[in-house]
């Protein structure tokens, strides 16, 4: 096995590995990502996509409240699909929900991410008392759902703060609570990794070398765990949107002053009986898809990844 | 007529950027109660020629072209259900890893009454008497208590013994073993050795034996085949062979062993390594690494380095290799031409 | 440095590695928890460990090349791992070049990581696989000379990849991109990039194929006669020991049975054990396999026998052997072996 042609830059190498060579063949997931990159980008650009501002609330004309979509007879083409209760264009409130719904979580799962490789990282490498420390803790957090931890400091925080500065925080408050539950499945998983990677002798080498152990577990075996930690973000990210539409479902997450997905779905569910579906169902259509294409991609991503199956 | 006869195996590997050749060309014969070995680096193709022979080479690969013939009978092409019959029954497998043949979750006993009674129509009575006999020729300690024992329970060596029974189970024409002591200790592995060569010899049950092992080949076997990136370079008598290789690459393979050397001498060294089968050199295969090749030059040089050589008949030995054929005084005819 | 250095020319004749009385035990309870047992009726903490190693007394001067033999689970490997620093011995100690470094730091044990360097057994397992070549090869270099500019790092990695025979220009790729045998070679450039005067190989050729065997021992030695390196070289095929070692130590479950001049040992093997050993190497000469039958396989470490630790398998095993842990004595030839049927004269 000479290495007999040049040394191939960044792209050639991306373009002859194994990763774009099974997308390519994989239609589910290019469909799931051009879904994907599509709800983000629209979710992104809200602001200038969506037809009016659902947070002002001097845009609101009560009177056009429960409106439908517009291939329900009454419609006003000016909300294509439709109001909810308090007369909001559902469209454009589904757009800024998606992106809220985004924003908490990619940013629960980055502070999951954090927490979850550091404590990994140091319990799998310096194993011991650090390591069955952790690993308790762990089995402890994960012992109080993320539920209850909102629960309990939601409350909190609206008891000794009130509900208005709950309200200003309620993004980086639920950010911090997703990330606070979930830390423990990141590092179970890393932990996991870095005994199989310390267990390998370029580990030893490194030891050998005379390297200390900061630099051994971030420069030599975190890089070698990054395909798991890739695989259960694309996981975490689905779970951690869930968690934020089931919170504010339940009244513990978004106002509905700045709704998410969730709290849209929540605020329509009143009206659900009077026959105004499309306010609980088309927010709910959007979450479902954009939770389904997360976990398409993540399967995928997690077959390619799998080493077992491409080394043969 | 022998026994078993490869003519002209192909076997490739269908990949994602082409076949890769696994096999090119094999051909060789086993007779009733002979023993051969096949010699060569890690994928020089020796497992996959085992493999082959009871079409036992996974997914991505497939038998291209040649045949297989076994007591007159063509393998290639046959059933599932056919080949099934044939394997364990008339030809068995030793594997070098023995949790590869055992379940972790049957007692010895009961895997071997099941590979019986999946043969035979006899009863599980008469089935754990037959079990027990072989476990008996084997040598184990206490075979009786070994029936009733979990994979897990016996040592590597005692495990390699379980796999030898399991392989005489059913009186085969052919055992074929895999590197069988690669994975155990030395003064194990001459156990072991010692056993299958008196088994084989006893029953008059013919072996093929796959090793990377000079050493071993030289005291099991009676006759070799030395493969090189997919290629059976060199065939004959083992002692032959051995006393006087003529292939480059085996002498090459000989006098790098570090007994062949005045202790603390520099050793013979074969510059280079096998090329990966997905990037074979035009001509000869071994041509880089070929001391004759890189030093010769005009059309002997274009032989090696254009044409791949056919085999020249040198004693009671095979030999492909332009060298060898030139010194006995063939005319320099390129093996493409001849054979296909 | 100039202390050590001074140090080092001065004690030319002391040994630069002593082992004493080396221990190593691996518990295989878990933690205290998985400890507990019930034990009729009472709760007890039980704890059970592999002895991996027995008490192992081991010197090497300079400029030798000290090969440890043995089947797999004697613990050679485990020596080898404790001489490096690897492990944490249980009892005993490890002194080079006269100084205890066995209870260091891993800061202040870095003086001795750029005098001892270790080559590993598996090259597929012993490069980074996120790493390219120039990255693992200087990383050892900036550690040891974190002085040097970027261009005196640069012909260092350059002047060791010539010097284990691989082209410099193939700095930028990774490891998966090259064979066994040229990852070896990368391997030990790596170990030899720091200029180390002492080298522990464990097991460096036997996951190689048998051509390429020869060129990374014919490496090895290379290195050892450029460089001046002393070795410890840990493996299982005697041949490679006969033709590498200046002396051999035969170890059989974590104890050495016998320690000789590698010339002196192939021509008068002692202990019964290494006579066995000797005689299972399939030689290309025999036609038949003639080798001395030993009773049963090697007992797990876990369990160790009272006594002797090979008396089980031991056609000369008597009572004492059974109950008396035999120590190394030097036999006439210089050799030293630990066996008590050569002491008593009972066997020759």
């Amino acid at each position: 096995m000479n290495p007999t042609s040049a040394p191939a830059g960044r792209w050639t190498r991306f373009r002859d590995s194994y990763l774009l060579y099974s997308f390519k063949r994989d239609v589910i997931a290019q469909l799931s990502l051009v879904a994907f990159i599509l709800l983000l980008g629209v979710a992104v650009l809200a602001p200038w996509l969506s037809p009016t501002d659902p947070y002002d609330l001097t845009t609101i004309d009560i009177m056009a409240s429960e409106l439908p979509p517009f291939w329900i007879a009454g419609s006003d083409e000016a909300y294509v699909l439709g109001t909810d209760a308090q007369g909001r264009d559902l469209l454009s409130t589904i757009l800024y929900g998606a992106r809220v719904s985004l924003i908490i979580g990619f940013g629960a799962v980055a502070l999951q991410a954090t927490l979850g490789v550091c404590f990994g990282l140091l319990a799998g490498y310096l194993g011991g008392r650090v390591d069955a420390f952790l690993m308790r803790l762990a089995d402890i957090q994960l012992s109080f759902s993320t539920l209850m931890v909102a629960i309990v400091v939601g409350a909190l925080v609206k008891a000794i703060f009130g509900g208005d500065t709950f309200g200003a925080y309620a993004v980086p408050l639920l950010v911090v609570i997703i990330g606070l539950a979930e830390w423990p499945q990141y590092a179970r998983t890393v932990r996991a990794s870095v005994l199989a990677e310390k267990a390998k002798e370029y580990v030893d080498a490194a030891r050998v070398m005379g390297l200390s152990s900061r630099r051994i577990m971030f420069r030599h075996i975190l890089p070698n765990t990054l395909s798991p930690i890739f695989v259960i973000s694309t996981v975490q990210v689905a779970n951690a949107i869930i968690s934020e539409a089931a919170l504010s479902f339940l009244g513990l997450g978004m106002p509905e002053t700045q709704p998410s997905l969730g709290s849209l779905i929540k605020s329509g569910f009143d009206y659900l009986q009077s026959g105004s579906w499309w306010i609980t169902l088309i927010p709910g259509a959007v979450l479902v898809m954009l939770v389904l294409v997360i976990n398409l991609l993540g399967d995928w991503l997690r077959d390619v990844l799998n080493p077992r199956l491409y080394k043969g | 007529m022998s026994l078993l006869d490869v003519n002209h195996l192909d076997v490739r590997f269908a990949l994602r950027n082409g076949d890769i050749q696994a096999l090119r060309d094999v051909s060789f014969s086993l007779d009733r109660g002979e023993r051969l070995g096949i010699v060569g680096e890690s994928g020089a193709g020796k497992s996959v020629a085992a493999f082959s022979l009871l079409n036992l080479i996974s997914k991505p690969g497939y038998i291209a072209g040649g045949s297989i013939r076994f007591d007159g009978q063509e393998l290639i092409g046959q059933s599932e259900r056919a080949l099934r019959h044939i394997r364990g029954h008339r030809i068995s497998m030793i594997f070098q890893d023995p949790m590869m043949t055992l379940n972790p979750v049957l007692s010895i006993g009961d895997q071997m009454v099941e590979c019986l009674k999946a043969h035979r129509r006899i009863s599980t009575h008469e089935a754990r008497g037959i079990a027990l006999h072989k476990l008996v020729q084997v040598q184990i300690p206490s075979p009786e208590a070994r029936l009733d024992q979990y994979p897990h329970e016996l040592s590597g060596g005692m495990r390699q013994r379980v796999i030898i029974a399991i392989a005489l189970l059913l009186d085969p024409d052919i055992i074929i073993a895999d590197e069988p002591t690669t994975a155990l200790d030395v003064t194990i592995q001459a156990e072991i050795m010692a056993l299958l060569l008196s088994l084989c010899e006893k029953h008059n049950v013919g072996l093929i034996l796959i090793t990377h092992d000079l050493g071993v080949v030289s005291q099991v076997t009676q006759r070799m085949l030395v493969m090189y990136a997919g290629r059976v370079i060199e065939e004959g008598p083992t002692r032959e062979i051995i006393n006087d290789p003529q292939h480059p690459y085996t002498q090459g393979l000989m006098n790098a062993l570090p007994q062949m050397a005045t202790p603390g001498s520099r050793l013979n060294q074969i510059p280079g390594s096998m090329p990966s089968l997905d990037n074979l050199p035009d001509g000869c295969a071994f041509h880089p690494r070929c001391h004759f090749a890189m030093r010769s030059d005009g059309q002997r040089r274009q032989a090696c380095y254009e044409h791949v050589p056919g085999f020249v008949t040198s004693g009671n030995c095979r030999v492909a290799c332009h060298m060898v054929s030139e010194m006995l005084g063939y005319e320099r005819i390129p093996a493409e031409e001849t054979t296909s | 440095m100039n202390a050590t250095e001074s140090l080092r020319h001065s004690d030319a004749h002391s040994p630069l590695l002593e082992v004493r009385g080396l221990e190593k035990h691996f518990s295989l309870s878990g933690d205290f928890l998985e400890q507990l047992r019930f034990d009729k009726g009472r709760l007890v903490r039980r704890q059970e460990y592999v002895h991996a190693i027995n008490g192992v007394d081991l010197t090497i001067q300079r400029g030798e090349a000290l090969c440890v033999v043995g089947e797999s689970g004697c613990g050679k490997s485990t020596v080898a791992r404790t001489v490096m620093g690897l492990l944490k011995p249980s009892a005993g100690e490890v002194r080079y070049d006269g100084e205890r470094i066995d209870d260091l730091s891993t800061r202040s044990l870095l003086p001795y990581r750029r005098r001892m360097q270790m080559i590993f057994q598996n090259p597929y397992a012993s490069l980074n696989p996120r790493m390219t070549i120039q990255e693992t090869l200087e990383e050892p270099i900036r550690l040891h000379h974190p002085q040097w500019s970027r261009q005196a790092i640069r012909d260092k990695v350059h002047e060791v990849m010539i010097s284990v025979g691989v082209a410099p220009d193939w700095g930028n790729r990774y490891g998966h991109e090259f064979s066994g045998g040229q990852r070896q070679r990368i391997a030990i450039a790596r170990a030899l990039a720091v200029d180390p005067e002492f080298i522990v190989a464990d097991e460096p050729i036997s996951a190689l194929d048998v051509s390429i065997q020869a060129q990374v021992l014919n490496l090895l030695m290379e290195a050892r006669q450029e460089r001046h390196l002393t070795y410890l070289f840990i493996t299982h095929d005697l041949a490679v020991v006969e033709h590498f070692g200046t002396r051999v130590a035969v170890m059989y479950l974590g104890r050495v049975c016998e320690i000789a001049d590698t010339a002196t040992l192939f021509a008068h093997p002692r202990h019964p054990y290494t006579k066995a050993l000797m005689s299972a190497i399939p030689r290309l000469e025999d036609d038949r396999p003639q080798h001395i039958r030993l009773e049963g396989e090697v007992p797990t470490p876990v369990h160790l026998p009272s006594g002797c630790v090979f008396h089980g398998r031991c056609p000369h095993a008597n009572e004492r052997c059974r109950r008396e842990i035999p120590s190394l004595i030097t036999t006439d030839n210089g050799a030293q072996v630990a066996c008590h049927a050569i002491e008593e004269d009972r066997i020759s």
